[in-house]
């Protein structure tokens, strides 16, 4: 009877312990997102969305730095989407178990383990260097492209092999090639699931930096970026400035906290969107 | 006609398959292409030994790596000492002990730290853990590497939560009841069955999450302090390999040995990470195998 209560009293100390873990992980989520609401609250007016930045950036808005991050991660979408949904297409469909089959995936589990500055530092010397873009959209687009080809190619591979296999079994039946059973009987039900995925990998390469300080992205622009060849704002890098490169940080400090909610507020609306479209997509389908 | 459109289909996405590996293949070339040119005018063991960085000095420039390597290395094992149990308690935590509708709740609450932006946590290392740290401590502005180890830390869990609960929850039901079933508690199963049968699964998320911290770039950035000196302590300014890589590129002068250098460093990040990454492969391996 005793040996039974100690027992106990190790798993309520235990289970204890486990649940403390997990109120951290909230606590740490909560504080976060208090901290930044309450900071930057006044600070969000339809002012701030809409204009550029005054007076050595210490008054004004930071529309360029929003609609540069929308025009990346649209050169993003458009590089990485087609590719990375291919290669998921070829790994889940076409491929045998080969050596080369072996080795594009190990390529894509190490592609997703390179850290984000070596992106940057690959797309200097490619993008900029080697191929002479500069240091502009398209650049600072295709290298954020590469660092989120992992995830979409991940992503669309989940998606593909949640299809159940007598969809394609029944199409080849009844005398369909190949790529007829996939075009009719796969992708419409994959591509919900392969949106859902690709959707948040670019939430992720909209908030990233470190790829584009060198490859495009610019401390203060006069306007918006007219081509692809231009330099941009964006709201990470611009985030960044705020905060460390300022000549009067203190002072510039509420436009910091401002960036950093829209900044979370984009990336947040992106994640949202990624899981009702898959909500509606799976609901539609149904029906 | 159709057998060879249907032929040409499959080897354009042949073809889409194997641009990853080009992609990999790439960035290793460009990386050694661009590093190489550092070793005319620096030796590869004063590079790989050499504990002094000062590459912009006229009369002697120096270009050892190892006071960034070690800073790297303390501020991630500094982050692990945190991730790591507090991962595995909320892995746990969300296997075992949860109710299904709190594990609901719960678990987005995780995603979406994982979806925060990591100069968003750089951020927040300036305006609210570094004064803290400063103010428990006494020191002057709290940018040191306890903070950066805090803050990788954030940005570490996620990784260590989700691909360790996975881990836990692969777990064969029947070793569970067959413990439960020889008269053991809920815990002592947890304990002495669960996280043993995971254990190489769960050191993969833990390596996962390494990876992350050691390659992470503006958290450590904004919130280290970037002494560029030999680290003597957690309290003090730290400059790991991606700090100094994204500080110097954008000032230093294309094609010069300090540019190359900096090539070098990446060379030597892209190398670390891509073993630990493979350790973790390893590890999951044998995870798979063990639980088929």
């Amino acid at each position: 009877m005793k040996r039974k209560s100690v027992k106990f009293f190790e798993q309520f100390l235990g289970f204890g312990f486990l649940r403390l873990c997990m109120l951290l992980i909230i606590l740490i989520l909560v504080i976060i997102f208090y901290d930044i609401v309450s900071k930057s609250w006044g600070v969000i007016t339809w002012e701030f969305l809409t204009q550029p930045p005054r007076n050595g950036m210490t008054e004004g808005g930071i529309l360029p730095a929003i609609v540069g991050t929308i025009f990346v991660t649209i050169i993003t979408a458009i590089f990485s989407i087609p590719l990375g949904m291919g290669c998921a297409i070829y790994l889940n469909e076409y491929a045998k178990k080969s050596h080369l089959t072996r080795l594009i995936r190990i390529s894509i589990r190490n592609l997703s383990g390179v850290p984000s500055i070596v992106y940057g530092l690959f797309g200097v010397a490619l993008f900029v260097e080697a191929l002479h873009f500069g240091t502009c959209l398209l650049s600072a687009g295709l290298t954020l492209g590469l660092m989120t080809l992992p995830w979409t190619i991940t992503a669309s591979e989940e998606a593909l092999k949640g299809v159940p296999l007598s969809y394609r079994e029944g199409s080849l039946a009844l005398g369909a090639t190949q790529w007829q059973s996939i075009k009719t009987n796969v992708l419409p039900y994959a591509i919900p699931g392969m949106l859902t995925g690709t959707i948040l990998g670019l939430a992720r390469a909209a908030g990233e930096t470190a790829p584009i300080l060198f490859t495009g992205a610019a401390f203060a622009l006069p306007g918006l970026p007219k081509s692809l060849f231009d330099q941009f704002m964006a709201m990470p890098y611009h985030l960044y400035i705020m905060s460390t490169q300022h000549h009067a940080i203190t002072k510039v400090r509420p436009i910091a906290y401002g960036t950093a909610l829209v900044l979370v507020g984009v990336v947040f609306l992106m994640n949202l969107s990624a899981i009702l479209l898959r909500y509606y997509l799976r609901k539609a389908r149904q029906e | 006609m159709s057998r060879f459109k249907e032929k040409f289909i499959r080897n354009l996405f042949l073809i889409n398959g194997l641009v990853v590996i080009f992609i990999l293949g790439g960035i290793f070339l460009l990386l050694i292409l661009n590093a190489l040119p550092t070793f005319k005018d620096v030796s590869w063991k004063e590079f790989l030994v050499g504990t002094s960085w000062n590459p912009s000095s006229d009369y002697h420039p120096a270009y050892g790596i190892v006071s960034m390597v070690v800073s790297t290395f303390m501020v991630t094992i500094g982050s692990l000492v945190i991730a790591v149990p507090v991962g595995i308690g909320t892995a746990a935590y969300l296997s075992d002990v949860a109710h299904p509708k709190v594990r609901e709740i719960a678990k987005p609450v995780v995603e979406i730290l994982a979806g925060i932006p990591s100069v968003v946590i750089g951020f927040l290392g300036i305006v609210m853990v570094g004064p803290f740290i400063a103010k428990m401590t006494g020191t002057y502005s709290g940018l040191n590497a306890l903070n950066g180890s805090v803050l990788l830390a954030i940005m570490a869990l996620p990784t260590i939560v989700s691909l360790s609960e996975d881990a836990l929850a692969n777990v064969p039901k029947s070793f569970q009841e067959a413990s439960l079933a020889l008269g053991a508690s809920h815990w002592q199963t947890l304990l002495k069955v669960k996280l043993q049968a995971a254990s190489s699964g769960i050191i993969a998320a833990c390596m996962l999450g390494m990876g992350r911290a050691i390659g992470e770039t503006m958290t450590v950035l904004m919130a280290t302090g970037n002494a560029p000196a030999f680290p003597s302590g957690f309290l003090n300014s730290v400059r790991p390999m991606t700090s100094t890589i994204a500080i110097e590129l954008g000032e230093v002068p294309y094609y010069t040995t300090h540019y190359h250098a900096l090539f070098a460093i990446g060379l030597v990040l892209f190398l670390i990470t891509f073993i630990v990454n493979l350790i973790a492969d390893i590890a999951l391996n044998r995870y798979e195998k063990k639980i088929r």
